[in-house]
Formats: C-alpha cells, sequence, structure tokens
C-alpha cells in the first residue's frame, strides 16, 4: 500500500470574517497515531483553525477531511460520533455539575437508550448500559488522577484540576482524534508536567491522535512528532520540531524583524 | 376565627400551588434550555384542556384514552411550534423572539375561541364520586388526583435532570450550547425536546383545571399566575418554580381568607400573589434560588 488516508487532513483552508482573514490557504496533514503541534505568535489563527476542524466555524473555502471522509459542512454534534473530540482554550465546564455528570456528558453520543426505554430504568437496559459507562469513565477518572474530587462541583475546584476534568470530558467522547486548544495555558511547571505525560500516555496507551495549540515550546518540541506554524493566518513551516526550529521564517516570526516585541520569543530559542 | 375554614383553604392552597409548580417547572425547562421566556405558556394549558375536552365529549373517548391521546398531542405540538416559529429566531434579539411568544400567545387564544367558542364548557363528569373527605376536610376527587399527577411530574424532572442522558444534554446545552455541540449533543433537538416536554407538562395542569372550572379562555390566565411562582423562585429554578408555586397557591387563598374575614377589599386572591412579588423582590432581586447575575428582560 502507497502512502495511508491520514487521519485529518485539510486542504486550502481560508476563513474570512468579513474583511478579516483568519486563515489563508491552510492545508496540512495529521496521521494516525502522531503529535501534532500547531503553534505560532497570538491572533495567527491556531484557534480558528482548531474551531474548523470541530465545527464551530464552517471554512469559507477549501477542505477538511477526516479518514477520507468530506467534513468541511458536517453538523458540528455529528463530530463527536465520527470520533473528533476537544477542549477549550478558555475552561468551558460545565461549572455547576458534578466532575462526574461533566465527564458523563461526554458519553452522550454513545449512550443509545432513548428516552422512553431510559424511563423503564430497570427494565429497558439503560441500568446496564450506565453501568457500563459508569466503569469507562472510572477508568478515565483514574487515569487523569482526579478520583478525589469525581464528587466535586467543577466550579469549586482549581485551575489546574478543572483543565485535567476536562480533557477527561474530552477524552470520554472516546474520539479517535484528540483536539486540544491549549492545554497548559496558565499552569505551573508541575501542573505542565503532569498534563504533558498525560497527553503523551493518551496517545500511547489510549491510541488517540493528538491535534494540540499550545504555547510552551519547551514541551511542545519535548512531546510532538510533528509541528505546523501559522503566522498572520498562514502556513509558514511545518516539520519535525528539529525541522522548524530551524526554520528561518519561524524564526522570522518569533523573533521578529522589527521591534514589536513577541511574547513568545524567548521561549522560542532553545535551551 | 375560622379554623376549619383557613385550614380547607390551605389545603386548597397547597394543591392548586402544586399545579402553579408544574406549569412554573415547564416555564423554567424553556428559559433554562434556550433562554426564551415564554409568554404563551398558559395558551399551553389552554390548547391541551380544549384538546382534551373535545376528545372525551365529541369523540366520546373514555377520560384515560382521551388524556393518553392529549399528552400525545401536546408532544408534537410543542416540538413543532419549535421548529417551526421558534427556531427560525434562534440567534435573534431576546425581545424579539418574546414578541413570538406573546403572538403565539394571542394566537392560540383566538384561535380556540373560533373553534370552540367563547363560553366555558364543562367536562363531562369523570369520577364516581365528586369530593372525598379527608380527615373532616373536603377535597374534590380531581384535585387529589392532581395533587399526585404533580408529584409524580416533580419526581420525574428530579430523576430526568439528575440522571438520565437527555436531562444531562438539557443542563450542558443550558450552560453553553458551543461546549455541548462539540460534546456530540444536537442543540435543536434539544431545544424541541424541551418545548415539547414543557407542553405536555402543561397541559396536564390545563386539563385538571378545565374538569373543576370547566374549560374557557380564562385558562391561560395561569400563565399570568405562573409568573409570580416562578420570579419568586428565581427564573432558572426547578426547585423554586416548585417552592414558588406552592407558596403562591398558599398565598393567594390566605389572603382571599383575610379578605373575606376583614378588609372586604375584594379580590385580594387574584392580587395577593403579585404584592407578594414586589415585597419578595425588593429584598432578593434574583429570586429565592436564582442564578444570581442572569439577565432580566
Amino acid at each position: 500500500m502507497a502512502e495511508a488516508v491520514p487521519m485529518l487532513e485539510a486542504v486550502g483552508v481560508s476563513l474570512r470574517f468579513g474583511g478579516v482573514r483568519a486563515l489563508t490557504d491552510v492545508s496540512f496533514q495529521v496521521r494516525q497515531g502522531e503529535i501534532f503541534s500547531i503553534i505560532g505568535p497570538n491572533g495567527a489563527g491556531k484557534t480558528s483553525m482548531v474551531n474548523c476542524i470541530s465545527g464551530r466555524y464552517r471554512p469559507t473555502e477549501g477542505q477538511i477531511r477526516f479518514e477520507g471522509q468530506d467534513i468541511t459542512r458536517l453538523r458540528t454534534s455529528r463530530r463527536a460520533a465520527i470520533g473528533i473530540g476537544r477542549t477549550f482554550q478558555n475552561l468551558a465546564l460545565f461549572g455547576h455539575m458534578t466532575v462526574l455528570d461533566n465527564i458523563m456528558v461526554g458519553r452522550h453520543h454513545l449512550l443509545h437508550r432513548g428516552f422512553l426505554p431510559g424511563m423503564l430504568w430497570w427494565v429497558g437496559g439503560a441500568a446496564r448500559e450506565e453501568i457500563a459507562h459508569r466503569r469507562e469513565v472510572e477508568e478515565i477518572i483514574d487515569f487523569l488522577e482526579i478520583q478525589h474530587v469525581r464528587k466535586a462541583v467543577a466550579g469549586t475546584l482549581p485551575y489546574g484540576l478543572r483543565k485535567r476534568v476536562e480533557l477527561a470530558r474530552a477524552v470520554a467522547l472516546k474520539p479517535k482524534l484528540i483536539l486540544l486548544d491549549e492545554p497548559m495555558a496558565g499552569m505551573n511547571l508541575e501542573e505542565k508536567e503532569d498534563m504533558a505525560r498525560f497527553i503523551l500516555d493518551l496517545n500511547e496507551e489510549w491510541g488517540m491522535t493528538v491535534l494540540m495549540i499550545e504555547h510552551d515550546m519547551g514541551v511542545v518540541m519535548d512531546i510532538s512528532n510533528r509541528v505546523m506554524v501559522l503566522d498572520f493566518g498562514r502556513r509558514i513551516a511545518a516539520g519535525t520540531p528539529d525541522q522548524v526550529l530551524a526554520d528561518e521564517h519561524v524564526r522570522r516570526a518569533y523573533l521578529g524583524e522589527s521591534d514589536e516585541a513577541v511574547p513568545e520569543a524567548q521561549e522560542a530559542v532553545p535551551t | 376565627m375560622d379554623w376549619s375554614l383557613l385550614l380547607q383553604l390551605t389545603l386548597n392552597g397547597l394543591i392548586v400551588g402544586a399545579l402553579y409548580g408544574v406549569v412554573a417547572m415547564s416555564f423554567v425547562l424553556i428559559y433554562k434550555a434556550s433562554q426564551v421566556v415564554n409568554f404563551a405558556q398558559g395558551e399551553f394549558l389552554l390548547v391541551g384542556a380544549w384538546v382534551c375536552w373535545w376528545l372525551l365529549t365529541d369523540w366520546q373517548l373514555p377520560f384515560w384514552a382521551g388524556f393518553l391521546v392529549t399528552l400525545a398531542f401536546m408532544t408534537l405540538f410543542g416540538m413543532i411550534l419549535q421548529v417551526v416559529v421558534l427556531r427560525p429566531l434562534i440567534g435573534e434579539p431576546v425581545i424579539s423572539v418574546i414578541m413570538a411568544t406573546i403572538g403565539l400567545g394571542i394566537f392560540f387564544q383566538a384561535l380556540m375561541k373560533w373553534i370552540f367558542g367563547v363560553f366555558a364548557k364543562p367536562f363531562p363528569p369523570i369520577f364516581p364520586v365528586e369530593r372525598v373527605n379527608l380527615l373532616g376536610l373536603e377535597v374534590q376527587t380531581v384535585y387529589l388526583l392532581s395533587l399526585g399527577i404533580s408529584v409524580l411530574i416533580m419526581a420525574g424532572f428530579a430523576w430526568f435532570f439528575s440522571v438520565s442522558k437527555h436531562g444531562l444534554a438539557m443542563r450542558a446545552t443550558a450552560f453553553d450550547q458551543q461546549v455541548a455541540q462539540s460534546l456530540g449533543i444536537s442543540v435543536p433537538k434539544v431545544f424541541a425536546m424541551s418545548w415539547a416536554i414543557s407542553a405536555v407538562v402543561s397541559s396536564v395542569a390545563g386539563v385538571v383545571v378545565g374538569v373543576v372550572n370547566g374549560v374557557s379562555s380564562a385558562l391561560s390566565f395561569y400563565g399570568i399566575k405562573v409568573f409570580p411562582a416562578v420570579i419568586l423562585g428565581g427564573l432558572d429554578s426547578i426547585i423554586g418554580a416548585v417552592l414558588g408555586g406552592l407558596i403562591v397557591g398558599v398565598l393567594e387563598n390566605w389572603a382571599q381568607y383575610i379578605d373575606a374575614e376583614w378588609l372586604n377589599w375584594g379580590n385580594m386572591y387574584t392580587i395577593a400573589p403579585f404584592y407578594a412579588l414586589i415585597l419578595i423582590l425588593l429584598v432578593k432581586p434574583y429570586g429565592l434560588f436564582g442564578t444570581r447575575n442572569i439577565e432580566r428582560v
């Protein structure tokens, strides 16, 4: 067999909001089983790209394919069923629900029993179904080490834990491809290390393909198989971490030839 | 003081209050899921009661069959209403959506008058015994049944929202539609479901009140009565809606008692809940159980 069908493929994706070009002709492929990172300065269009994949935005031009299937116009809520899960840059937990309920919402598309069988709780097999789901949910909870807070109301948890619960909820979808929008933003070093470990385990043990946006260059370069760099909505480089770091366009975008201080500039230099 | 009358009125208040609570719950359900303040809630009672009446008189169905068909009809009714009228309004300003629900209210009010006439029509007798004696208090059989149904519906709501897949999806949608979608929840389906449930539950109350007082457009006044109950409890709290309903029910009966015994102002029954509403909002502007920063319209 020649080149296998990539897990995710973006072909010439452009996204415009009126006169603002958020993305211009971006193409890339994410291969099955890899950790793929998108980096770039603030406002480069990273989150817009993820939103196109998760269905929050429809690209103005171009196509997005998932396992060979064109999903450019697929309904947002259907994407969970075909195997795409995501987390959000700004925490998006259901703050008034318990951790367990938050994660159970992630199982929504996997729970088959509808409304009426649900009412016939014991007769309809809904109880049995729930037990099976609860077992899997507990596995996810164990994996992300949030056992001690599973009955807690999500809104009351500290930031780092909430990020982990959000990840757990996305994992509960059982996605083939998981989109992580800045999973480590605002975390301290220890929390970042934990999160990096979780992402690696998800990838290696749970077999999930990971597409991640992250600002922490150290982490990105450490755990990614391949990296794509966006700047002003255009792809300026892509390749292995080493290739990307060596790329002169990337250095220019990050270090800046003008005086504009880009916040990520210091982090871009490998130490 | 006439203690037995007061006791009787309190009991009546609790029973009617439970009905208010049920209607208030279905009102809150729509608000929670889709942020729509539904001014046509009272017309749900009206439509449900008329349909049931029609099935029982013109079609001569037994009560239980007519009741079940009514429930099935109202499920479709709520769903179609959402899909046809409210779905195109998603994303429009809140005030437009509210105007649309007011329009719906007027439309169904008029439609029912056109089809069934303007006079109150009694239900055919349903229960062999009109009233039962409960510890020395007279209670209409239908009220006793309605109390049972109300409690059942409330328990059903509690179960639905805490355990069931769709209840969880509804709570998730109420909190953040974008996130809910990313988790595979179809938001349009959740909206349609919330309207369907709301219509069904309201029509139960409509039928009960119709059996007691006869069916007429006065039924839609319940939609207004429910406002003090809902706002008392907090616009987005199901428990608040139930408690608000009970409080309003008891309050109006006590007000009537006080009025009849001492004041003789007349009409306190209707007005008292609104006085109480103003007083409570002065102290707790978000209602007894409401989320603090919800937007008021």
